[in-house]
C-alpha cells in the first residue's frame, strides 16, 4: 500500500514538473519574436527600451533560468500580468466564488442526474424508455453551452424573466439571489456531463449485470431491487465516480469557460477568455497551468483512494 | 470531452463483428453485416441522411449566394433599405438592430446581422468552413493518433512509455483550454502555412487536442493483437515491423477507428465553434458557425436570429453526426449493446 502510494506521489510530482514545463515553452514560444519584453514595452517601443526591459525582468537570462523564475513567481503569488498589471493570482481568488459556486453545484447535480438517467435506461435495455434516453443523451452532447445557455438567457430570462440575465451574486450577500442566479448556469454545464455520464453508467451497469455475482445474488433470492443496489450500482459508479473527480477538477481550474463567458459569471474560466482578447499570457498561462495541475492531482487522489477501496489495484 | 475519456477508458478490444459475421454466414464479411444491422436503425439511418443533407446544402453555398440571394458572404450594407410588403425598411435600424427573417429567398431569407449581411448566405458559407475544419481535425486526429497508437502497443518499452507520457500530458489539459493556448500561439506566431488567417490553423489545434483520445484505445488493442497467431505468421515470413503495423495490424483496427470517425468529427466541430466563440478561432474575414454565434451575441438578445440560426444548424449537424456514429457503434460492436 505505502509503496503504491508513493510511487503514484512520484508519478505526480513529475507530471507536475512536466506539464509546468510545456506550459511555459508554449507560452514563451507565443510571444512576439519570442520576447515578452517588446509585449511589455508596447507598439512604439525602441529597441533600447525593450532591451531595458528584458534586462530588469531577466528575459535575457537563458530559458532555464526564466522557467525557474516563472515558476517561483506564479506559486509565490508574484505573478504580474505583462499586459493589464494586476496580481495574477489575486484575481484568480476573485474568480474563484463565482467558479466554486458553479462547479460544485452543478456537479452533484450532474452526478446525481445521471445516475438516475444512466440507471434507467440499463434497466429498461433495449426499450422504448432505453431509446428515448438514448437520443436524448446524443441531443445533449451535441450542444455547446454557450448556445444552451444564449438560448436559455433569450428565452427565460430576456421573455419570460424568470431566470436573471447574467452576473453573479455572491453566496454571503444574498443567498436566495445567489441560488436564483446559478441555477441557470448549473443545468447548462450540467447538460453535456448528464449526456456523456448517463452513457457510461448504463454500459457498465449492462456490463457488470452479466457477472457471476449479480447471479450469486439473485439465486440466493434478493429482490431485483436489492441486486440493482446493493451490487450492481455499488461496482457501476466507481468509474463514473473517478471521472466525475476529474471533471470537477477542470471546472474549477476554469474549464468552463463557455459557461461562465456566456452567464457573464467573473470566473476563472471567464479570466481566462478576457486573456485571449488581450493576449495576457501570463493570466492565460497561470490558469492553464494550474487546471491542469489540479486534474493530475485529482487523478493522483483518485487512483490512491481506488488502491484503499479495491486491494486488487496495488499489485 | 469527458466522454471520450470514459469511452478511452472503457476500452474493450472488439472482435464480436467477427464471430457474428461467421455465424450470419459464409461470404458475409464485417462491413457487410454492419451495414445490414445499421440499415434496420431506422433514427440513425434518418440522422445520416440529415447530415449528408447538411453537408450538400454548405456545399450549394455559392450557388445560393450567386444566383437566389444574389449577394456575397461578407457584403455589407449598414444603411441600405429593403422594400417589404411595400414599405422601405432599413436593413439595420438607427439602434443597430438588423432585420428579422424576411421568409423571401431573394433577400434576407433568415434576417441580416449586425453589420448588414446576409445570415442565410453566411450561414451556408461558415457551415462550409466549420465542416471542412471538421473534417481535416478528425483526419489529423485519426491517422496521427492512429499510427501513435499503434507504434506504442507494437514496440511497448520505451517508446510506448515515450507516448504514453506526452499523452498524459495533453489529457491532462482541458480540451477548451488546451485549444485556447494553441490557437493564440499559432495566430501569434503561425507555424508556416498556419497562420491566423488561415481556416487549416484552427483545424491543427482541433486535430491536435484530440489525439490521445484516439492513441489510447488503439494501443490497448495493439497490445493484445500482437500476440494474436497472424502477428507471429507474419514474423515468420520475414515481414517487416513496418509491415506488420500496417498491412497485419491496421486492417484489424479498422472497425474501431470507423466508430471513432463520426465522434471525432462531431467533437471536431463543436470544439471548433467554441475556439471561435471565445475568439482564439478562426479570425475574420473567414467566418464559421462558431464566429456568427461570436458575433450575434453583440445584437443579442435584439436579434436572436443572428445567434440562433448559426445555433441551430450548429447542433443539427452535431447531433445527427452523433445519433448516427452511435448508430454506427451498435452495428460494429453488437456486444457493447446485447449484454443484457
Amino acid at each position: 500500500m505505502g509503496r503504491f502510494v508513493i510511487r503514484r506521489l512520484i508519478t505526480m510530482a513529475l507530471m507536475i514538473i512536466a506539464i509546468s514545463l510545456v506550459t511555459f515553452l508554449l507560452f514563451i514560444v507565443a510571444l512576439p519574436s519570442g520576447n515578452p519584453a517588446s509585449l511589455l514595452a508596447g507598439r512604439l517601443a525602441t529597441p533600447a527600451e525593450i532591451h531595458l526591459i528584458s534586462l530588469r525582468y531577466g528575459f535575457d537570462k537563458p530559458l532555464w533560468i526564466q522557467y525557474v523564475k516563472t515558476m517561483l513567481n506564479i506559486f509565490g503569488g508574484k505573478a504580474y500580468s505583462y499586459t493589464n498589471g494586476f496580481n495574477v493570482l489575486s484575481e484568480i481568488r476573485h474568480g474563484l466564488p463565482a467558479t466554486l459556486s458553479l462547479a460544485l453545484g452543478a456537479g452533484f447535480f450532474w452526478l446525481f442526474a445521471s445516475i438516475a438517467l444512466g440507471t434507467l435506461a440499463a434497466v429498461r435495455s433495449g426499450k422504448y424508455t432505453d431509446r428515448v434516453l438514448t437520443v436524448l443523451s446524443m441531443i445533449g452532447v451535441s450542444m455547446p453551452p454557450f448556445l444552451i445557455g444564449a438560448f436559455a438567457i433569450y428565452f427565460l430570462g430576456y421573455k419570460l424573466g424568470i431566470i436573471p440575465l447574467t452576473g453573479f451574486v455572491s453566496f454571503t450577500s444574498s443567498f436566495t439571489q445567489w441560488w436564483w442566479h446559478m441555477i441557470a448556469p448549473w443545468i447548462t454545464l450540467s447538460i453535456l456531463f448528464i449526456g456523456f455520464y448517463s452513457r457510461v453508467l448504463r454500459s457498465t451497469i449492462l456490463d457488470t449485470m452479466s457477472e457471476d455475482y449479480v447471479r450469486t445474488a439473485r439465486a440466493k433470492g434478493l429482490s431485483e431491487r436489492q441486486v440493482l443496489f446493493r451490487h450492481i450500482l455499488r461496482t457501476s459508479l466507481l468509474p463514473i465516480v473517478s471521472l466525475w473527480g476529474l471533471d470537477l477538477a477542470q471546472v474549477i481550474g476554469g474549464g468552463a469557460i463557455l459557461t461562465e463567458t456566456v452567464y457573464n459569471l467573473h470566473g476563472v474560466g471567464q479570466l481566462a477568455a478576457q486573456a485571449i482578447g488581450d493576449f495576457d499570457i501570463i493570466t492565460l498561462m497561470c490558469i492553464v497551468m494550474l487546471t491542469a495541475l489540479a486534474v493530475v492531482v485529482m487523478g493522483a487522489l483518485i487512483d490512491i483512494l481506488y488502491a484503499v477501496l479495491d486491494p486488487r489495484i496495488r499489485l | 470531452m469527458s466522454a471520450l475519456r470514459a469511452e478511452t477508458a472503457a476500452d474493450q478490444p472488439s472482435g464480436g463483428i467477427e464471430d457474428a459475421a461467421a455465424a450470419a454466414g459464409v461470404g458475409i464479411g464485417v462491413y457487410a453485416l454492419a451495414w445490414r444491422r445499421l440499415r434496420r436503425n431506422r433514427v440513425s439511418m434518418f440522422f445520416g441522411v440529415v447530415f449528408l443533407l447538411m453537408v450538400v446544402l454548405c456545399l450549394l453555398a455559392p450557388v445560393y449566394s450567386n444566383d437566389i440571394a444574389h449577394i456575397g458572404p461578407n457584403t455589407e450594407n449598414v444603411t441600405g433599405t429593403i422594400t417589404i410588403g411595400g414599405k422601405q425598411v432599413f436593413i439595420v435600424s438607427e439602434l443597430g438592430i438588423p432585420i428579422g427573417p424576411t421568409w423571401n429567398f431573394s433577400h434576407f431569407f433568415l434576417g441580416a446581422d449586425g453589420n448588414g449581411r446576409d445570415v442565410a448566405v453566411r450561414a451556408l458559407f461558415g457551415g462550409r468552413a466549420s465542416l471542412e475544419i471538421g473534417l481535416v481535425a478528425m483526419l489529423i486526429t485519426i491517422i496521427f493518433g492512429t499510427i501513435l497508437g499503434i507504434i506504442a502497443g507494437f514496440y511497448r518499452g520505451f517508446a510506448d512509455g515515450l507516448i504514453s507520457r506526452v499523452m498524459d500530458v495533453i489529457w491532462a489539459y482541458p480540451a477548451v483550454l488546451l485549444g485556447i493556448t494553441l490557437a493564440t500561439v499559432l495566430n501569434v506566431r503561425g507555424l508556416g502555412p498556419f497562420h491566423s488567417t488561415s481556416l487549416m490553423s484552427t483545424a491543427l489545434v482541433v486535430g491536435f487536442v484530440y489525439i490521445p483520445y484516439i492513441v489510447r484505445p488503439v494501443r490497448a488493442q495493439v497490445l493484445s493483437l500482437r500476440e494474436r497467431e497472424f502477428v507471429d505468421a507474419a514474423r515468420q515470413q520475414g515481414l517487416s515491423n513496418f509491415r506488420i503495423m500496417f498491412s497485419e495490424l491496421l486492417p484489424n483496427l479498422s472497425s474501431t477507428i470507423v466508430v471513432f470517425i463520426p465522434l471525432m468529427l462531431a467533437n471536431a466541430i463543436i470544439l471548433e465553434a467554441a475556439l471561435s466563440y471565445l475568439g482564439a478561432g478562426v479570425q475574420p474575414p473567414n467566418s464559421t458557425w462558431g464566429t456568427m454565434i461570436q458575433a450575434g451575441l453583440n445584437t443579442f438578445p435584439a436579434a436572436i436570429h443572428t445567434v440562433a440560426v448559426p445555433g441551430i444548424m450548429l447542433v443539427l449537424t452535431v447531433m445527427s453526426v452523433n445519433i448516427f456514429g452511435d448508430g454506427l457503434r451498435d452495428a460494429l460492436d453488437p456486444r457493447s449493446k446485447v449484454k443484457v
